[in-house]
């Protein structure tokens, strides 16, 4: 899970601008269905909720279930109002928590 | 003109069977505990439809990977926003797939996930609105390779 995580989103919008943020992180999302060559069942592990905050106050944020794609894959909007920093976590079933932040300028 | 002998009557017939049963096959049925997640996440209320559009592949090739979109219509102010998003798949071996949370910073209420569906089934999302009121849409979706590995 060494891979940085990898976000898109414009480094600069207008006051009141609605943005889109593209965000894939790298992970198994093992379903806990699978079965490995001696017939037993490969524990879950998956990304259980990704968050977003923008300066403090959360965005978006969703739970995640088994039946999420490996390297999940999220877009998502936001209004910027303001310029400030978008903080992304992605909790995995073990605990770990992986994060990233993106700064947002106001355009002039 | 020949008359029809037995063999042909037996394909005649066989092909009035598959047509038939045809329609059922594609109505996926529900398979797993969708309907407890659906009480669990609506507290009993029945949905209206509407408001939300669901765009989903009609044929995924790979179950593993399959594109899901979804936009419902708010005005996402602090009066008036979508909250939650609950989305299921009816015949995967777990009904849930993903939750949604908006807030009025969202802007829009629009995402974009991949999801895993086993086999061929239905896609229901579920919206709730910050005003309490339910909302929502199911699409079916037919899966040539399912995602569950096995």
């Amino acid at each position: 899970m060494a891979d940085k995580p990898r976000i898109k989103l414009p480094k600069e919008a207008a006051k009141g601008e609605v943005i889109q943020i593209k965000t894939l992180v790298s992970h198994v999302m093992e379903s806990g269905q699978r079965k490995d060559a001696q017939g037993k069942t490969v524990p879950r592990k998956i990304i259980n909720k990704f968050a977003c905050e923008f300066n403090g106050k959360p965005v978006f944020s969703c739970a995640l279930e088994p039946a999420i794609s490996a390297n999940p894959y999220i877009q998502f909007d936001a209004k910027v109002d303001e310029a400030g920093t978008f903080k992304f976590s992605w909790t995995d079933d073990d605990g770990t928590v992986i994060t990233a932040e993106e700064k947002v300028a106001l355009k002039a | 003109m020949k008359a029809i002998n037995r063999r042909q009557a037996f394909a005649l017939g066989g092909g009035f069977v598959m047509l038939t049963l045809m329609p059922m096959a594609a109505d996926a049925e529900v398979t797993n505990d969708a309907a407890k997640w659906i009480e669990k996440f609506t507290g009993g209320k029945a949905p209206a439809k509407g408001k939300i559009s669901l765009d989903l592949p009609e044929i995924a090739e790979n179950g593993n990977t399959v594109p899901l979109s979804i936009s419902i219509e708010s005005p996402m102010t602090a009066d008036s926003y979508v909250k939650d998003v609950m989305i299921l798949a009816d015949g995967n071996p777990n009904a849930g797939v993903a939750t949604l949370s908006f807030t009025p910073l969202s802007g829009k209420a629009e995402a974009s996930i991949r999801i895993r569906l086993a086999t061929t089934q239905n896609v229901v999302a579920i919206a709730k609105m910050s005003d309490g009121s339910l909302f929502t849409e199911q699409k079916t979706v037919k899966v040539t390779i399912g995602g569950c590995g096995g």
